[in-house]
């Protein structure tokens, strides 16, 4: 199986796109004129929810209560970002979100599903694949089947409170990202491999020395992944992680909200919602500027057909 | 003596193997298979944490179909749901790929635009989405009023509440329209100038080269869109929390009620194994169908 990523064949160059826009027919130049319409309708309606975020979170109220809308709010109150932010104990928030939950999580789910791919590809055993799909079956389980069971055993032992119910179950391994990295080492070529068995090395010293260092790419896709997968997290930490000083930004920013709704003394509400979701926001989105290319290599890579 | 090393390398490898994906064959029986077994033992009694667990038999499954109006509510807004989303999130999802796929300048830029919905946190979309469609002074709505038209209640009306959620989850298709896309950069070039020699107009090429070529991706994004479909929890959950007048009432989310508002775990429990069984079976049917409408092209190893 051959992967082709898809990332260098994207894109024809603004010099290139001139040259072709240069030899269109009146029907070409038609078609054109729709289809970039069409793109750009279609970029100002994805945009939309999030410059409706961000400038919302420069209003006050009286900016906020007027029809027709107001886009760009005059004066803007830069100053709400703070006021939002030390409304609630956030910081407390992002550390809950990042040490005790994402961080570890993101190392055990790297680490497991490295491990385990590397048995599902690089060594063959009898019995091997049918495992793997047996691993990829597990996806079709409904969380909701094991949600009170869990509930029950994390109860049992004490974790209910604790980020462990969280943290523990990554280093098992994801079966989406063994998956995704099971993929990837097949397209490794196999002599690598057994020059090394031939040289002494262990399987561990294969996987670690020569498999993982050439496979930056797709191990960056599964921390990004595995990284924001728990910062968004709201419906695991609803579930095992009540605690008001071990809450996560997911269910802070969830109590801010149910608060400010219902209670209607509370000034520049929407305003400090959307300060603090645009704050949220912020760091997935420098993530997604910087790894743009891993991001969308990743994804494409789980759609990739053997 | 050939025989013997070759059998001992097997059983080299077998034990390697085996070592290698021991974290997910132990994660698999204390994540998955146990709590399979326990929630089907638990779907057959009466337990609400407190007290120890009474068998009871088929009751629950009996009480959800015969004494539990609300369950037929929950089951009609999940069909709802997931019959229209997740067609309609491919649909869209594709053509949008597709539209990435010709010749245009700053294709990466509209991409990224539209995979960003994809990965922002569930918690700020609804937060957002709440805020845009409100009725009195959502974006959305001020601007009607401003316009002097009527307000549209996308969420506070029983009838549009489920369209919005749809929509928001179109909105929300970057890792579909991801893949998407770079299947249709796979599409070998020579099909296309071979139909063109043949006199082919782009509509047949689309039609006849472009879909087949892509059904096995289209199967792979409908699938995990009924799964995910079926479980949908937490834009509702947040957005609309069930209402107004239950018409967001999905199944996750009464599940969810049953077990940890109402402490009725083994009802959650036969709850939850119903769902497993309906979502298998959607699966089996896809994969079944599959063989008339999925074209596996001679590339397949």
């Amino acid at each position: 199986m051959n992967m082709r990523l898809p990332v260098n064949a994207i894109g024809t160059t603004a010099g290139n796109e001139l040259q072709r826009l240069r030899k269109l027919t009146p029907m070409g130049w038609f078609t054109e004129i729709l289809k970039y319409g069409l793109l750009i309708l279609l970029t100002v309606t994805y945009i939309l929810p999030f410059f409706w975020m961000f400038t919302s979170a420069l209003k006050n109220d009286a900016q906020v209560y007027v029809a027709p809308p107001i886009w760009i709010p005059n004066p803007a109150f830069w100053e709400n970002f703070v006021n939002a932010w030390n409304s609630q104990p956030f910081n407390q928030y992002v550390f809950n979100t990042v040490v005790y939950y994402a961080i570890p999580a993101t190392i055990g789910t790297v680490l497991s599903s490295a491990i385990v791919a590397y048995g599902f590809s690089r060594i063959n055993w009898a019995g091997r694949d049918t495992l793997f799909y047996l691993c990829l079956a597990t996806m079709m389980v409904p969380f909701q089947v094991q949600m009170v069971p869990l509930f029950m055993i994390f109860k049992k032992i004490g974790w209910i409170d604790s980020f462990l119910p969280l943290v523990v179950p990554a280093f098992f391994g994801n079966p989406f990202y063994i998956f995704l990295l099971r993929q990837f080492f097949m397209s490794l070529p196999g002599e690598l491999s057994d020059a090394a068995r031939i040289d002494g090395a262990s399987e561990m010293d294969i996987l670690f020395r020569i498999v993982l260092p050439l496979s930056r790419p797709a191990l960056m896709v599964v921390a990004l992944f595995a990284f924001i997968g728990a910062w968004n997290d709201y419906l695991g930490p609803l579930i095992y992680v009540h605690n008001n000083s071990k809450l996560v930004l997911a269910l802070g920013v969830e109590n801010m909200r149910r608060s400010m709704m219902f209670n209607s003394t509370i000034s520049n509400a929407y305003p400090y919602l959307m300060a603090v979701s645009t704050i949220v926001v912020l760091p997935i989105l420098i993530m997604f500027f910087f790894g743009q290319k891993t991001f969308i290599e990743g994804i494409a890579m789980t759609g990739i057909k053997e | 003596m050939k025989n013997q090393i070759g059998s001992r390398f097997k059983q080299r490898d077998l034990a390697m193997g085996l070592l290698f994906v021991s974290p997910w064959l132990v994660g698999f029986i204390l994540w998955t298979a146990y709590p399979l077994v326990s929630s089907l033992y638990y779907s057959f009694t009466r337990y609400d944490l407190l007290r120890p667990a009474v068998w009871i038999g088929f009751a629950n499954y009996v009480e959800l179909f015969t004494d539990d109006p609300q369950f037929y509510t929950v089951i009609y807004n999940t069909l709802f749901y997931v019959v229209l989303s997740a067609p309609l999130g491919v649909i869209s999802a594709f053509l949008m790929g597709a539209l990435l796929n010709t010749p245009i300048a700053a294709r990466p830029f509209f991409r990224a635009i539209f995979f960003f919905p994809a990965i922002v946190p569930t918690v700020v979309v609804a937060v957002v989405w709440q805020f845009l469609l409100n009725i009195q002074f959502g974006a959305i709505n001020s601007v009607l009023q401003g316009l002097g038209l009527s307000v549209i209640p996308f969420l506070s009306s029983p009838d549009l509440a489920k369209p919005s959620l749809i929509m928001i989850y179109m909105w929300a298709q970057g890792n579909a329209i991801v893949i998407f896309l770079a299947t249709l950069q796979d599409v070998p070039r020579s099909l296309y100038e071979a139909a063109t020699m043949d006199g082919a107009n782009a509509l047949q090429k689309f039609w006849n080269i472009t879909i087949p070529m892509c059904t096995p991706v289209i199967l792979f994004n409908l699938i995990m869109g009924f799964i995910d479909g079926f479980q949908n929890f937490t834009l509702p959950w947040l957005l609309t929390g069930g209402g107004p007048s239950n018409s967001t009432e999905f199944y996750a989310l009464y599940l969810y009620r049953n077990a940890f508002a109402y402490l009725r775990m083994g009802k959650a429990s036969a709850m939850a194994w119903l769902l497993f069984i309906v979502i298998i079976l959607f699966t089996f049917i896809l994969f079944k169908s599959s063989a008339r409408w999925v074209y596996y092209g001679g590339e397949r190893s």
